[in-house]
């Protein structure tokens, strides 16, 4: 089967990706006029958070089932012939066409509508980008959700901005006249000004002149006032078509013509058309299985919506009007939440929320059902209070993303066993598209009496920072002390090396001394990196990457005697591999006299603090950031944590030294330092966030310190900062560390300081130390004997490890 | 060679030790690697003095680095982790206690005199099969 898509937009991505997901064997055409793949244009705006080109919002691309072809649209449908032509010239044949054309902004025919923008592609935003360079005011036409987005967007390219709605609110759609009265209180404390009530009259060359005569300056003028789906296509080719347009569809997605199918915002399903992503994905997934010959059917979609405007919650669920109301009104704390209920005021019918969302994520799945409290308790007491994962019924939608109903959660509990939030996600896929429904999947899990056990393992019943704080309060200084009156047995693989951070953290010395050795994952055992044979990789501390020609040659000379493999790693330093046990001593005693020190890659420490060249040398630098990025790294090596800990500085906006991928980052502005924390490169890429802006140098030290200690304290184990960061929110990270809210920030400055204090360098004193170099020897009864089974070979002039076959004998 | 757990172990008369390393050697609740006759041998001495030999060859990575594993306990048995990816052995059977498909051989050993000696002839391999 030959299938064609013509557009290239989410919907089209979804039905491509609902395809190959589910094995369709044909072919599969894409045929997209954007330059791009498809991307995530509900993020739109964030495309202009970072500088151009830093904000990747592609969805994953799609392999393996034929062409995308980019930059070419479909001109024309020939029915008959069963093929399209596109615009390049194409002649694409097809069994089965689907039509994904997405739908277009309306520009009102007003005069000067000419050097009006839209907001609806990628290439849109770069023109506005382009636009505000050098530009001081703007103006959006449009104060609906996408309007509200293209001022933010405004405003953050640094315009004065006016938003113009012909309502007499903001986001009619979404909200009744007091839930925008309240929004409007919110977007104008941010400085934007906001006209209702009125239209445009015309636009001029420096500024827009509305209906009742208001003049506006208007450097760059954005329409967002609505859209209409492209349906030209399949006017063109005679399908049938809405009065006020869209291409109509049954509910198998299909049009007037059995061989094409419409989906996305082009598609009139039910006498609807649908903007909102859900709906458009749902659409995708119903056409995708329907080609497969699976008897799906789209019966209309949920249009609650729960969004983050400028900074506020706006949600909106349900009927947005009933018999009944409640209303509460907060106009200082700028609240708005009301609900809609029956006449007997006891079936949930609506909502709508502003300045606060949380009422939507527990209230939404009970729309059309009786309630379980008053109204006035949902508003008052929260939601949260009312409800538990029990009352909710089986068949209520928990995630309207996904369309996952609460008997499918149940259902991945009894039969499959799932037993935490991320079995959840993996198996129904709720929960895993907006997030908002994550805290009901948690309240359901603990409804079908999942316990979230918190035991570090069977050893201790306790779990991390619970265990931090005993040994801390407690004063315990000994692995065998803690396990014999908090625990059992003898500890295990996991509960050792934990406890050795933790009492390494607290200033328990050299990780080596004593009952404290037996505790250490091989690689803090034999303060190196084990390698896949079986040897161990040697990583020097280099600070801020900073390393003189003498020390480079030492490095040199060291990998050419002993053999050793080198790769420059991420991180600004030189890994040396392939040393085997009785080789580390001897490599550290030269390493040490020349000044190096242990790196503690091996350790869940502080790694690295990655720089740029800085203001020094770089003549866009506006700060020294190798000088800070060394003096952070001095200050916080051989920090024992809950896991690696990475950092970055950078010496300008530019961002060479990519801190914001870092556990704690910094960035120099022209006053100070901003700082970053929790970000993460690896499986799950997380930028970090801004904690504090323009800090003196005295004042980034002091909140990393906190930070650090904070982390180290009450960090679950191997949890990075990332999920950290996340689990507790920043803005209680910022209560804690900056306004010392719990009164702690004393005490974490002071365990720093002693953390600064003790520092000493952890090989030096290994090689000084008889009794801790009885480790290094290849055999117990035959020191001196390499490991026969550590062979290497040759591959671009280094050594390789030979594969060891591995056999299950 | 496919021995059950604790099999009828040959009459002591009829052992072979080898002597391998000073009692001494050997630190609480960790290992050491030993070459007894060509063979890679994992030595463990456990929280309470008692002593364990099984093979040093990691039977998932293929590396010979079990005496460098964490020693501790699982229930009332003591085990080692296998340093790369954390599968947990019985110092005792030798089995896996995560994937019994898989076991370390366990040699015979004993202290006599502060010396630890070891019967390499007499190598149980423990196997589910």
């Amino acid at each position: 089967m030959k299938i064609v898509v013509a557009g290239y937009g989410p919907a089209a991505h979804r039905f491509a990706d609902t395809l190959t997901g589910r094995g369709f064997a044909g072919t599969l055409t894409v045929i997209g006029e954007e330059p791009r793949h498809a991307y995530d244009r509900v993020a739109l705006t964030s495309h202009l958070s970072g500088p151009p080109g830093t904000v990747d919002l592609t969805y994953p691309e799609i392999t393996g089932i034929g062409a995308i072809r980019l930059g070419d649209r479909v001109t024309a449908i020939d029915r008959a012939g069963r093929a399209v032509t596109t615009a390049a010239g194409h002649r694409e044949p097809y069994d089965v066409l689907v039509l994904a054309t997405g739908s277009a902004p309306f520009v009102p025919p007003v005069p000067g509508a000419g050097r009006a923008f839209v907001y609806r592609t990628i290439d849109d935003l770069d023109a506005i980008r382009a636009a505000s360079a050098g530009a001081t005011s703007g103006v959006v036409i449009g104060g609906g959700l996408l309007g509200l987005e293209a001022a933010d967007a405004l405003r953050g390219l640094g315009l004065a901005t006016h938003v113009v709605e012909m309502a007499g609110w903001l986001m009619p759609r979404q909200v009744d006249e007091g839930g925008g009265a309240v929004l409007r209180g919110h977007i104008e404390r941010l400085g934007l000004t906001v006209h209702t009530g009125v239209g445009l009259d015309r636009i001029e060359d420096d500024r827009v002149v509305l209906a009742d005569g208001t003049e506006i300056p208007a450097d760059v003028v954005v329409f967002s006032a609505g859209v209409r789906p492209r349906d030209e296509l399949a006017r063109e080719c005679g399908l049938a078509v809405g009065p006020r347009g869209g291409v109509v569809v049954d509910e198998g997605m299909r049009t007037s013509d059995p061989a094409i199918y419409a989906i996305g915002e082009c598609a009139l399903a039910g006498g609807a058309v649908y903007g909102l992503v859900a709906p458009c994905f749902t659409m995708a997934e119903v056409a995708a299985r329907r080609v497969l010959g699976e008897d799906v059917a789209f019966t209309g979609a949920d249009t609650s919506t729960k969004l983050k405007l400028l900074g506020v919650d706006v949600a909106s669920f349900g009927r947005l009007s009933g018999a009944l109301d409640v209303t509460y009104m907060d106009p200082v704390g700028g609240v708005y939440k009301k609900l809609f209920v029956s006449d007997d005021a006891r079936t949930l019918l609506g909502g709508i929320c502003v300045g606060d969302a949380t009422p939507y994520t527990m209230l939404r799945p009970l729309v059309g059902r009786e309630l379980t409290a008053s109204p006035s308790d949902l508003l008052f007491a929260g939601a949260g209070a009312a409800m538990t994962g029990a009352d909710f019924p089986d068949d209520a939608q928990v995630c309207s993303c996904n369309n996952v109903t609460r008997g499918e959660i149940g259902k991945a509990v009894s039969d499959l066993g799932v037993t935490d939030v991320a079995g959840v996600k993996k198996c129904t896929r709720a929960g895993t598209s907006c997030g908002s429904c994550v805290p009901t999947l948690a309240a359901i899990l603990a409804a079908e009496g999942v316990t979230l056990s918190k035991a570090l393992c069977e050893h201790f019943d306790h779990s991390r920072p619970e265990l931090f704080d005993i040994v801390r309060v407690r004063g315990i200084t000994t692995f065998s002390q803690l396990i014999a009156e908090h625990g059992r047995g003898r500890g295990c693989d996991i509960c050792k090396p934990v406890i050795a951070s933790i009492l390494a953290s607290l200033g328990g010395g050299h990780v080596l001394e004593g009952e404290q050795a037996a505790l250490q994952d091989t690689n803090d055992h034999f303060l190196a990196n084990i390698q896949k044979n079986g040897t161990y990789s040697v990583v020097p501390r280099i600070p801020g990457g900073e390393i003189t020609p003498e020390k480079l040659i030492v490095i040199g000379e060291v990998a050419r005697d002993f053999g050793l493999y080198t790769k420059i790693t991420g991180g600004q330093r030189i890994d040396l591999f392939g040393a085997r046990v009785e080789q580390l001593p001897k490599i550290w005693r030269r390493l040490v006299d020349a000044g190096f020190e242990s790196g503690h890659a091996y350790g869940k420490a502080l790694r690295t603090v990655k720089s740029c060249v800085g203001s020094t040398w770089c003549r866009y630098g506006v700060q020294d950031s190798v000088g800070m990025a060394i003096a952070l790294e001095l200050r916080y090596r051989g920090l024992r944590s809950p896991h690696k800990i990475k950092s970055a500085v950078s010496g300008c906006a530019r961002e060479c030294a990519e801190a914001r991928s870092k556990d704690f980052g910094i960035i120099a502005t022209d006053n100070g330092w901003n700082l970053y924390v929790g970000g993460n490169g690896g499986f799950k890429p997380r930028h970090a966030d801004l904690l504090a802006s323009d800090l003196s140098d005295e004042a980034l030290v002091r909140t990393i310190d906190r930070f650090l200690m904070f982390y180290i304290r009450t960090a679950d184990r191997l949890q990075r900062t990332a999920a950290w960061v996340e689990g507790i929110g920043l803005d209680y990270l910022r209560e804690v560390i900056i306004d010392d809210s719990l009164g702690i920030c004393a005490d974490l400055d002071e365990a720093m300081a002693r953390h600064v204090e003790g520092y000493f360098d952890e090989w030096r004193a290994t090689i000084d130390d008889p009794d801790k170099m009885r480790r290094f020897v290849s055999f117990v009864n035959a020191p001196d004997v390499p490991d026969p089974s550590i062979v290497f070979e040759t591959e671009r002039d280094q050594i390789k490890p030979v594969l060891v076959e591995v056999s299950r004998s | 060679m496919t021995l059950a757990p604790h099999a009828p172990a040959p009459p002591a008369a009829a052992r072979t030790w080898t002597r391998v390393c000073a009692y001494a050697d050997l630190l609480p609740e960790r290992g050491a690697a030993a070459l007894v006759l060509g063979r890679q041998i994992a030595l463990f001495r456990t929280f309470d003095g008692e002593v364990f030999a099984v093979g040093n060859r990691d039977p998932f990575s293929g590396a010979y680095v079990m005496s460098r594993g964490i020693v501790g306990s699982r229930g009332a048995e003591p085990v080692v982790a296998a340093p790369m990816h954390k599968q947990v052995f019985s110092l005792v059977t030798g089995v896996c206690l995560d994937d019994p498909m898989a076991a370390l051989p366990v040699y015979p050993v004993r202290v006599a005199g502060g010396v630890v000696e070891i019967d390499i002839a007499t190598a149980g391999e423990v196997s589910a099969a």
